[in-house]
C-alpha cells in the first residue's frame, strides 16, 4: 500500500476498461490485456449462470471466459525489484531458482523451484543486502485446471530492515504434493504450514510436526481444496433440495 | 458410564515409563508406590475462563514449574475464508468482520483494501471515506485494547481492571451503534468506502465519549502502573526478546515491548495516516508488563488521532463516503432508524416508485455483484494485536476465488510456548493475556 517502497513505472494501473461490468465485453477486455501484458491462461469457464449445452435460448450458454492471470515480466522490472532479482539469483546455487518473476499490482512474485525453496528462503533472510526476515503469511491457493501445477503455496516475506516486500509463489502438482518446508529458516511458519497442510493436503518435507491444526485431528479431506466435496442440507420443501454451494447457479 | 469404562483412563506403558491416565475423581485408582519423577501433563482448556475464549494449552508441568506448553487450536473454526468464496466480493465483509470479533473493524478494512487494490482503486476512495475509516479503526484500537487489559486484569484477580475496562468499551460501542447501527459484526467499511455516512449528531457524541476517555483512560495508570501486587504479577513474565519475536513472527505490542518502532502506520501507511499527528510507543520491557504500558499508551495515542479526525469529519461534511464508479459502489443507501439498520426510505421510493433502471442497476449489483479483474493482492494493516493481512485471489469473477488472512493472533500465540517454558503455572496465564489472543481470528 505504501507507494515509497513501489518503484514507479512497474505497476500498469488497471484501466477502467478491465472493470467492465458487462459479461458480454468481459472476453474481449481480458485478451487486450493478455496482449498488453503477457498473461496467462490458467482455465477457460463456458456458459454462464448454470447454463450449458442445449436448451439455451437465453445465448448465456455460448459465453466463454478465459481465466487469465498476470503473466511473466521481463527484466528490467523497476526500481529494487530488480536489485533483489540479481542478489537472489546470485546466492549459491540460486542461478535457476527462479521460475519467473510476475509484477502485477504493485507487487512482485517470484515463482521459485520447489527443490530450491529451502536454500532460496535462508538466503533472502540472510544476505545483509536482502534481509528478509519476517515471513508474514504462508497460505495456499488450488487450481484443479492448471495441470501439473495445481497447488500453489504463497510465501509473503517483509523486509523490516530495507521496508520492502516481496512474495514466493511455489507450485506443486496434485499428485505429487511435496513441498520443503521454510521452518528451520522461519520458525513462524510452523503453523503456517499446518494450516496449508490441512487445509490443502500440501507436504511440507522437513516440517518438525506437520499435524492438522484447525480441523479436528480424524478429519478426511482437506477443506480449502475446489474439489471438496461442500456437501448441503436437503432442505425439502415441495420436492425440492437446495444444492450445495458450489453446484447452484452463479455468475462465476 | 463409571470411570473403569472410560478408554481415556487406565495406565498405559510406554518406553519411558508407565503413563497414568486420569480423567477426573479417579485419582485414588493410582498406586504412587515406587514411582519415580511425576511430570504431568495437563489440559489447560479448551473450557476455562483464563484461556480468552476456547485456547487448549497442553501442558507438562513438574510441580508448579512448566516443562512444556503446546496450544492447541481449531475449536472456533468455522471456515470463513472457505464460505467467503461463495459470495460476492461485498458480501465477503460480512463474513471477515466475525473472525477476530474484538476488532472487527481491522478485518473489514484489510479486506476491503485487498480488494480495492485487486480493482486498482486504492487511490480513487473518498477522503471522508478514509477519515471515517481511520477514526473507526482508532475507535476501535482503544476498545481492543480495553478489553485485553479487563480481561488481562480479571485473569490476576484485578476485577476492578475488568469492570473498568468494560464500563469504558462500553463508550466505545455506543458509538458504533450511532454510527453503525450494530456493537459488534458491523460490515460497515465496504470495498470503495463505508457503508453509511455518520447520522446526525453523530460528531457531537464523539467529542464527548473522547472527552469522558480522556478522563478516564489515566485511572488505569493510577490503579495499575505503580502497583506492587500487579508489577509482580507481570514484570519479567513472558519475555520474549527482538529475535524472538522477529522468528517467531510476533507483532504489535510484544514486538514494540522489544524496542523496536514497526507500526505499518508510520512504516507503510495507508488510509492516509501519514497526515495525521502520532506517536509510536515503544519500550525496553520485553515483557507482559511493558506490553500493558504499550496499549495503555497507544490508546492515549489513538485518542489523538480521533481528534483530529473530529476536525477533519467537521470540516467534509456532506462529501461522498462511497467511491464515484457507479459499477462498484453499492447502490443501496441504508439508514439508521428507530428499530436498527436498513435501507433508506429515500433510496426504496427511487428504485420502486421513479426509476426502472435504477431497479436494475441495483438488482445486479446486489445480487450479481461487481466482477474484480484476474490476479493476487496482498495488503497489510496494523491492528491492535500486530500485523493483520489479507490476501485475495480473483479469477475476474464476482466471487473471491480465495481470501486468506493472517491474522495477527493466530501468529502471536504461537510464541506462547517460548514465554511459558521454564516459568511458573501461574504465569501461564498471564503470559497468554499479554498475548491478546482471540480465538474467533485465531481459528477463522
Amino acid at each position: 500500500m505504501s507507494d515509497d517502497a513501489t518503484p514507479t513505472g512497474a505497476d500498469p494501473k488497471p484501466t477502467d476498461a478491465d472493470r467492465t461490468q458487462d459479461p458480454s465485453h468481459e472476453t474481449q477486455n481480458e485478451l487486450e490485456r493478455s496482449e498488453a501484458h503477457d498473461l496467462e491462461i490458467v482455465e477457460v469457464r463456458e456458459g454462464s449462470f448454470g447454463v450449458h449445452g442445449t436448451g439455451d435460448t437465453t445465448g448465456f450458454g455460448g459465453l466463454r471466459r478465459p481465466v487469465i492471470m498476470p503473466g511473466a515480466a521481463t527484466p528490467p522490472f523497476g526500481g529494487w525489484y530488480d536489485d533483489v532479482a540479481q542478489r537472489l539469483a546470485a546466492g549459491d546455487g540460486l542461478t535457476d531458482a527462479i521460475e519467473k518473476v510476475v509484477i502485477d499490482r504493485g507487487e512482485i512474485t517470484f515463482f521459485i523451484r520447489r527443490e530450491q525453496l529451502a536454500a532460496t528462503a535462508r538466503h533472502l533472510r540472510d544476505d545483509p543486502q536482502l534481509r528478509f526476515e519476517f515471513c508474514a503469511s504462508v497460505s495456499g491457493v488450488h487450481f484443479p485446471n492448471e495441470t501439473g501445477r495445481e497447488l500453489h503455496v504463497l510465501y509473503e516475506l517483509t523486509s523490516m530492515t530495507h521496508n520492502r516486500h516481496i512474495r514466493l509463489e511455489v507450485v506443486a502438482p496434485d499428485a505429487d504434493p511435496h513441498i520443503p518446508s521454510v521452518v528451520p529458516t522461519y520458525p513462524t511458519a510452523d503453523w503456517h504450514e499446518r494450516e496449508v497442510w490441512d487445509m490443502f493436503g500440501v507436504v511440507f518435507d522437513g516440517h518438525p510436526a506437520l499435524t492438522r491444526i484447525l480441523m479436528p485431528d480424524d478429519w478426511p479431506g482437506h477443506p480449502q481444496r475446489k474439489d471438496y466435496p461442500l456437501g448441503g442440507i436437503p432442505v425439502e420443501f415441495k420436492g425440492g433440495t437446495i444444492d450445495p454451494p458450489d453446484e447452484r447457479r452463479s455468475y462465476s | 458410564m463409571t470411570i473403569h469404562d472410560d478408554p481415556y483412563a487406565g495406565t498405559t506403558e510406554t518406553p519411558e515409563g508407565p503413563v497414568f491416565n486420569v480423567t477426573g475423581q479417579d485419582w485414588d485408582t493410582i498406586d504412587v508406590e515406587g514411582i519415580e519423577g511425576d511430570h504431568l501433563v495437563v489440559n489447560m482448556g479448551p473450557q476455562h475462563p483464563s484461556t480468552h475464549g476456547v485456547l487448549r494449552l497442553i501442558l507438562e508441568i513438574d510441580g508448579e514449574q512448566i516443562l512444556g506448553a503446546r496450544a492447541g487450536i481449531g475449536y472456533l473454526h468455522t471456515g470463513i475464508e472457505k464460505n467467503m468464496e461463495y459470495r460476492t466480493w461485498t458480501q465477503g465483509v460480512t463474513f471477515c468482520t466475525r473472525m477476530d470479533y474484538v476488532a472487527p473493524f481491522f478485518n473489514e478494512a484489510v479486506y476491503c483494501a485487498a480488494v480495492e487494490k485487486l480493482l486498482g482503486i486504492t487511490d480513487d476512495i473518498p477522503e471522508r471515506a478514509q477519515i471515517i475509516r481511520v477514526m473507526m479503526l482508532e475507535l476501535n484500537r482503544v476498545s481492543s485494547h480495553l478489553v485485553a487489559i479487563a480481561t488481562g486484569g480479571m485473569e490476576l484477580g484485578a476485577l476492578t481492571v475488568m469492570t473498568c475496562g468494560f464500563r469504558d468499551r462500553e463508550i466505545i460501542l455506543n458509538l458504533f451503534e450511532t454510527i453503525t447501527g450494530l456493537r459488534m459484526n458491523h460490515a460497515y467499511i465496504r470495498p470503495g468506502g463505508v457503508a453509511l455516512d455518520l447520522p446526525e449528531g453523530a460528531l457531537d457524541q464523539l467529542r464527548d465519549s473522547v472527552a469522558l476517555l480522556r478522563k478516564r483512560l489515566p485511572e488505569y495508570a493510577a490503579l495499575c502502573n505503580a502497583n506492587p501486587i500487579f508489577m509482580g504479577r507481570l514484570k519479567n513474565v513472558g519475555h520474549l526478546d527482538l529475535a524472538g519475536c522477529l522468528a517467531l513472527g510476533v507483532t504489535g505490542p510484544p514486538l514494540r515491548a522489544t524496542g523496536y518502532d514497526w507500526d505499518l502506520r508510520k512504516k507503510r501507511p495507508y488510509f492516509g495516516y501519514e497526515t495525521y499527528d502520532f506517536e509510536v510507543i515503544t519500550r525496553e520491557e520485553p515483557d507482559a508488563y511493558g506490553r500493558f504500558r504499550i496499549r495503555l499508551d497507544e490508546m492515549a495515542e489513538s485518542l489523538k488521532i480521533v481528534e483530529q479526525c473530529i476536525d477533519r469529519l467537521a470540516a467534509t461534511e456532506g462529501q461522498p463516503v462511497m467511491v464515484a464508479d457507479r459499477k462498484i459502489a453499492w447502490p443501496s443507501q441504508l439508514s439508521v432508524g428507530a428499530d436498527g439498520q436498513g435501507n433508506s426510505p429515500e433510496h426504496i421510493r427511487h428504485i420502486m416508485g421513479e426509476s426502472m433502471e435504477a431497479l436494475i442497476h441495483h438488482f445486479k449489483l446486489v445480487t450479481e455483484g461487481f466482477r474484480v479483474p484476474a490476479g493476487q493482492a496482498y495488503v497489510e494493516i496494523e491492528s491492535p494485536k500486530g500485523v493483520i493481512g489479507c490476501h485475495a485471489v480473483s479469477d475476474g469473477g464476482t466471487r473471491p476465488y480465495r481470501a486468506h488472512f493472517r491474522d495477527p493472533s493466530f501468529v502471536n500465540l504461537q510464541s506462547v510456548s517460548a514465554m511459558c517454558e521454564g516459568g511458573m503455572l501461574s504465569d501461564v496465564i498471564v503470559a497468554v493475556a499479554s498475548v491478546d489472543p482471540v480465538m474467533g481470528g485465531v481459528d477463522r
